[in-house]
């Protein structure tokens, strides 16, 4: 008897493993498993063997019988799944074709992008970010940043006048902001100014429109070695970790000591010479790129906001300017200013 | 300000390569634009010769066959040049010399005769522009001398880009000075340290006389007078050493004032004072609209505050900017009277910005010259007309003080604070050091120092933090600053405002909406108003006019973004792009704001306006109304044309959903009401409206401003900013509770006449719903036959809900016959 249960049980397992589909397992578990099968009647004819038997075959030809039905249930779902998926198949589409429609994408401008970036650098370093009138008057320009009328500092920097209004000019910089935000703010100070400047001048190098971010740091006991520390940071941040500062002195009307700042060329890691040999071209071999202007904010410029609690014997602190345009060009190798406001599409589209 | 090496090295020799010196100089404060090399690129191959023989060449008129002594032999030179004579001691390039430019001398055959080398002209060594007659050199000069040894061959000229407070760097001894600063090198003696001998007859006042009429214009005027002058060309030195400074040689008595001038940064001026009458000069301002003709051969038109130097004839120069032509030195000059002056540098820098007339002089007094300088350059020049033209010095100088200048500048130079403000410590020590170098007196006083301040830097230092910077610099500021960040009283806790974070979001949000960001010009033609159709009493059209504009077409500043859109789009039209989606985030520039916060809706605003609506920090407000704007203009469809459709060209609706969209991620409540602009579509144009206050308009630009512009069609909006984020309520919002009874929903057709507005009928049916309709949207429009003329059908989703309970159908009913009576008010009907 327990010879039989083994063959039966064999004879399926066989049969299970080799059925192609559903109807076909069906029929095997009604011939194996039905109420005609002949393990069901095994099971049904226990109660007539002999006692001794009993336990043995009962045992048998039930495990036999839940290993047959378990063995059934998961064919069926691997039949069920494969036929399913044949008909899915012949509901195939060509993946290679395009999204559609397609969703446009939007491009940043490289100036804004950016401004942007130079932003969120100063604020990690805890700076705010405001805001000044590109129309503006000659006194925050000029005047309460120590360019005092007649002084050949103005000279600097060409000016557009408003017509009939001659004390209304166009901001050659965005310094007047730092007048405007002392006067509205006590120290400690710690602000950024990005927007749009404008000097009359046009070439390959000049727009008579660009860009500039302008920072200001006033607090008590604040340094030149301050200075470099922020602008180290704010450069590594633009350019890269590895990034050297190089300081040299200069005149601006309203810092002293003034410096100019060159940063180490990131193309050539401040060699000047590429892999290949030949002279960088970004940095014309010299190793360092001039990136900015800053200094101590001049004790006159604090005189002219001394009523607002900036007492040059008490606070002091420092200022930079730096342009956007330049900046974006070094990062993107754009190679024309002009390229920054001509707009053309399929320039945008190449920034993401 | 060009310094040839050699002159320079004459004051103060640093010892080290012309390269390695201007480093230096860089990293100190002077800028060093370029090291030029006057003459040929090496003094090789380039000797002193004496013309044996000189014969009329075979074979070619103009040409002469020489034969040269050259120190070892003779040698035969054919030359071009008409003046070439036996016994000349002359200038000679040999083969393998290179001639500046680079190019390389061989011996070559001219017309049958081979010359071995070339007898050069001033201008063929750059030591002046003559190239009619060869260079004749002292004969006491031995043949075979390299010429190096009488000119400077290959000269080294540091190019330096002064920056304007530095005065005392416009000449080549305060160059020296700065040098001697930096490098510690020896200073060599002041070359003004010793008057020349006044061997002349009587005195100078007996032949000469000035009056000052404007003293306070003119603090100082100081002249010598000089008999016996033969005026002719400078010797060679001189001529070599003005031309490498970028001064052309023209006679010994002008090149010896221009020298001076070059050496000591202060300027002079020779008359020929046989041709002043009386030898009387006055200096005065000019009289409106007076006339005079300037040495540049041009007849200028002075106003009342131009300075003048005058005879009794009228004027004879222009103070401090340019001589003029009627007492000028010429080859039959004698007797000179040499003017060194002192110009208050305002009123040179206003004159000549005026006449649009900028000089070597000018351009040092306009940046206010001590008067302590005069004398230094009469010493110098004087010395000059003595040895090289043979003039005798009458004695006396004439010297009119006008304003008395102040005494030296002390000041105290506190240990403290030179550590103090920049955050390295420089020795006592070493301060005095680089102050004395440069030319201060300083003496310690404890930790601090009490420092005197020379003539030379009178007017740029002038206060302690000035000091500060003359230590930092010349100690080295890139070498010894320590690098640090603010510390105890650094900056806490930096970002953006919420306006400035909403700012973003909208641009993001617009790029996200497909739109490419663009930069476009503030500046714009005046004419652009009318080419909108913008009449001319609209605000619009009353731009900020620049006084001093780059070219007409941009002399306004805009007052709309549209027009750069509309500028964008057509370049790139043009180009071939046939699918725009451009906006702009930036400011428009009015003469007078428009009015603010308009309301269009029953809620009024009290947000403060801030930045973006021209409300700038600061105790003086902007002073025009600049506005920052949001606008978009589409051309051609929004998304591509595509294998499953779309491509449909963008009009109202797409770029309304674009607006629509935008104030949606900013959580702000928009509102459309239909509104004609000049410039759009009157069929198609809509105001827009923000959180109830009017922000500015959305449509289809009008077909005859696309024409203006060669487009086709365009659709745009343009908004104020302020109210778009004033109305913004994202990041504010405040939790609804969700769980609600079930709501039901109900779809109603309602025909009203076509000149309803799809508005009146949601807010209609909003209005009749009370509190129980939760929404009413627009699904579906129908105009047909069936309905009758001028009437449509809108078909509108209705969502009612209860907080408290599951609506009944007799709930719903009960609306749906109040918000049938409402519509019935607007001519409304619902059908079945
Ligand atoms: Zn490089």
């Amino acid at each position: 008897m327990l010879e039989r249960i083994e063959e039966i049980r064999a004879e399926a397992v066989a049969a299970i493993d080799a059925a192609g589909s559903s109807a076909e397992l069906e029929g095997l578990r009604v011939r194996y498993l039905g109420r005609k099968a002949e393990l069901t009647g095994v099971l049904r004819g226990i109660a007539d063997l002999p006692p001794e038997e009993r336990g043995e075959v009962g045992g048998v030809a039930n495990k036999a019988r839940k290993e047959l039905e378990a063995l059934l249930e998961r064919a069926t779902e691997a039949q069920d799944a494969a036929e399913l998926d044949s008909q899915l198949l012949a509901d195939r589409v060509d993946v290679t074709l395009p999204g559609a429609p397609p969703r446009p994408v939007g491009h940043q401008h490289l100036i804004a992008r950016t401004t942007r970036q130079i932003e969120d650098i100063m604020i990690g370093l805890g700076y705010h970010v405001a805001e000044g009138p590109e129309v503006e008057h000659d006194y925050y320009n000029f005047t309460a940043l120590n360019h005092p009328e007649g002084h050949p500092a103005r000279m600097l920097q060409d000016t557009f006048y408003v017509q009939s209004h001659p004390d209304v000019l166009l901001r050659t910089h965005t310094s007047p902001m730092q007048i405007r935000a002392m006067e509205t703010q006590p120290p400690p100070i710690f602000i950024v100014v990005p927007g749009k400047v404008y000097r009359r001048d046009s070439d390959a190098t000049h727009s008579p429109m660009f860009h500039q971010m302008e920072g200001l740091a006033i607090a008590e006991g604040l340094t030149l070695a301050d200075l470099k520390g922020t602008l180290l940071a704010m450069c590594q941040g633009i350019f890269g970790g590895e990034r050297e500062l190089r300081l040299r002195p200069h005149f601006f009307p309203f810092t002293e000591p003034s410096i100019e700042v060159d940063v180490s060329c990131f193309q050539c890691g401040g060699s000047g010479t590429l892999a290949g040999g030949e002279r960088c071209n970004l940095c014309k071999g010299q190793g360092w790129i001039e990136i900015l202007g800053a200094g101590m904010v001049d004790p006159n410029v604090l005189g002219f906001v001394e009523d607002y609690g900036y007492d040059a014997e008490r606070v002091q602190g420092f200022a930079f300017g730096l342009g956007i345009e330049r900046v974006a060009m070094l990062r993107h190798g754009v190679p024309d200013l002009r390229r920054f406001f001509d707009n053309d599409v399929r320039m945008l589209e190449q920034f993401s | 300000m060009k310094v040839p090496y050699s002159w320079l090295r004459e004051y103060c020799d640093p010892g080290v390569a012309v390269e390695e010196l201007a480093e230096r100089l860089v990293m100190t404060g002077s800028e060093v634009e370029r090291i030029e090399v006057v003459g040929p690129p090496s003094a090789q191959n380039f000797i002193v010769g004496k013309v044996l023989s000189a014969e009329q060449h075979p074979d070619a008129d103009r040409l002469r066959v020489c034969t040269v002594a050259d120190g070892e032999g003779e040698r035969t030179i054919v030359c071009g040049a008409p003046d070439v004579a036996a016994g000349q001691t002359v200038a000679v390039a040999l083969p393998g010399a290179r001639m500046p430019g680079g190019e390389k001398l061989r011996t070559a055959k001219l017309r049958g005769v081979a010359s071995e080398g070339m007898i050069l002209a001033a201008d063929e060594l750059e030591v002046g522009e003559d190239h009619e007659g060869i260079l004749v050199l002292d004969e006491a000069l031995a043949a075979g001398t390299p010429l190096s040894e009488v000119i400077p061959l290959a000269e080294p000229v540091l190019e330096i880009e002064v920056t304007p407070n530095r005065i005392d760097c416009f000449g080549v001894h305060g160059v020296a000075r700065e040098v001697h600063a930096i490098s510690a090198a020896p200073l060599a003696a002041d070359p003004w340290a010793e008057d020349v001998v006044a061997a002349g007859e009587g005195e100078a006042s007996d032949v000469a006389s000035v009056a000052v009429e404007v003293p306070e214009l003119c603090p100082r005027f100081t002249a010598r007078v000089f008999t016996d002058v033969t005026v002719g060309p400078s010797p060679l030195w001189l001529r070599a050493r003005l031309s490498a400074a970028g001064q052309r040689p023209i006679n010994n008595v002008v090149d010896i004032t221009n020298y001076a001038m070059l050496l000591t940064a202060q300027p002079l001026h020779a008359f020929d004072l046989d041709k002043v009458p009386g030898g009387a000069l006055t200096v005065r301002t000019a009289a409106e609209g007076e006339k005079m003709t300037t040495l540049d051969d041009v007849e200028r038109t002075l106003d009342a505050e131009t300075v003048l130097v005058c005879d009794e004839n009228g004027p004879t120069g222009i103070a401090g900017i340019m001589g003029g032509q009627v007492s000028e030195v010429s080859a039959e000059t004698t007797l000179v009277l040499l003017e060194v002056a002192n110009w208050n540098g305002t009123n040179i820098l206003r004159s000549s910005r005026r006449l649009g007339l900028r000089s070597e002089a000018s351009s040092r007094f306009e940046k206010q010259l001590h008067p302590e300088l005069c004398l230094r350059a009469q010493v110098v020049a004087s010395k000059l007309m003595v040895e090289l033209c043979g003039a005798k010095l009458v004695p006396g100088t004439i010297d009119v003080v006008g304003v008395s200048w102040p005494e030296p500048t002390r000041l105290r130079l506190r240990g403290a604070r030179v550590s103090g403000l920049l955050g390295m410590e420089i020795a006592q020590s070493d301060q005095v050091d680089y102050l004395e170098r440069l030319g201060f007196a300083a003496e310690a006083d404890g930790e601090d120092l009490e420092v005197t301040v020379p003539p030379d830097r009178h007017y740029d230092v002038t206060r302690e933090v000035d000091l500060i910077e003359e230590v930092a610099r010349v100690h080295g500021i890139d070498e010894h600053l320590p690098t640090t960040l603010p510390a105890a009283a650094g900056p806490v806790g930096g970002g953006l405002s919420r306006e400035q974070r909403l700012r973003r979001r909208a641009e993001d949000g617009l790029r996200d909406l497909g739109f490419d960001q663009v930069v476009g010009w503030s500046f714009t033609d005046p004419r652009e108003p009318a080419r909108l159709r913008i009449p001319f009493d609209d605000i619009r059209s009353s731009a900020v006019m620049l006084s001093n504009p780059l070219s007409e077409d941009q002399s306004a500043m805009r007052t709309m973004v549209l027009g750069s859109l509309l500028d964008v789009a057509a370049r790139n039209v043009a180009r071939g792009a046939d699918r725009l989606a451009l906006f702009e985030a930036a400011s428009v520039y009015l003469m007078e704001a428009p009015p603010t916060g308009r309301n269009v809706g029953t809620e009024t605003t009290n947000r403060p306006i801030g930045p973006l609506g021209g409300e700038f920090r600061g105790e003086r407000a902007a002073p025009v109304a600049e506005l920052h704007r949001v606008a978009a203009l589409a051309v051609g469809p929004l998304g591509g044309r595509s294998w499953r459709g779309g491509g449909e060209t963008a009009d109202f609706f797409s770029v309304k959903a674009v607006l629509e969209a935008l104030a949606a991620q900013l959580g702000a409540e928009i509102a459309f009401a239909p509104e004609p602009e000049p410039f759009l579509h009157p069929g198609r144009a809509a105001a827009v409206s923000l959180g109830g206050v009017a922000a500015g308009w959305l449509g289809e630009i009008h077909p005859l401003v696309c024409r203006a512009w060669d487009l086709d069609a365009a659709v745009g909006f343009e908004i104020d900013a302020a109210p778009l984020l004033g109305a913004a309520g994202a990041g504010e919002e405040t939790y609804e509770d969700v769980t609600t009874f079930p709501a039901a929903y109900q779809d109603l057709a309602v025909v009203v006449p076509t000149t309803v507005a799809a508005t009146e009928v949601r807010a209609t049916i909003l209005g009749a719903g009370g509190e129980l309709l939760h929404s009413a949207e627009v699904f579906d429009l129908f105009e047909g036959e069936q309905l009758g003329e001028g009437r449509k059908s809108l078909a509108l989703g209705l969502e009612f809900r209860a907080p408290d309970r599951t609506l009944t159908d007799e709930d719903v009913g009960g609306l749906r016959e109040a918000i049938k009576a409402a519509l019935e008010t607007i001519g409304g009907t619902l059908r079945e």
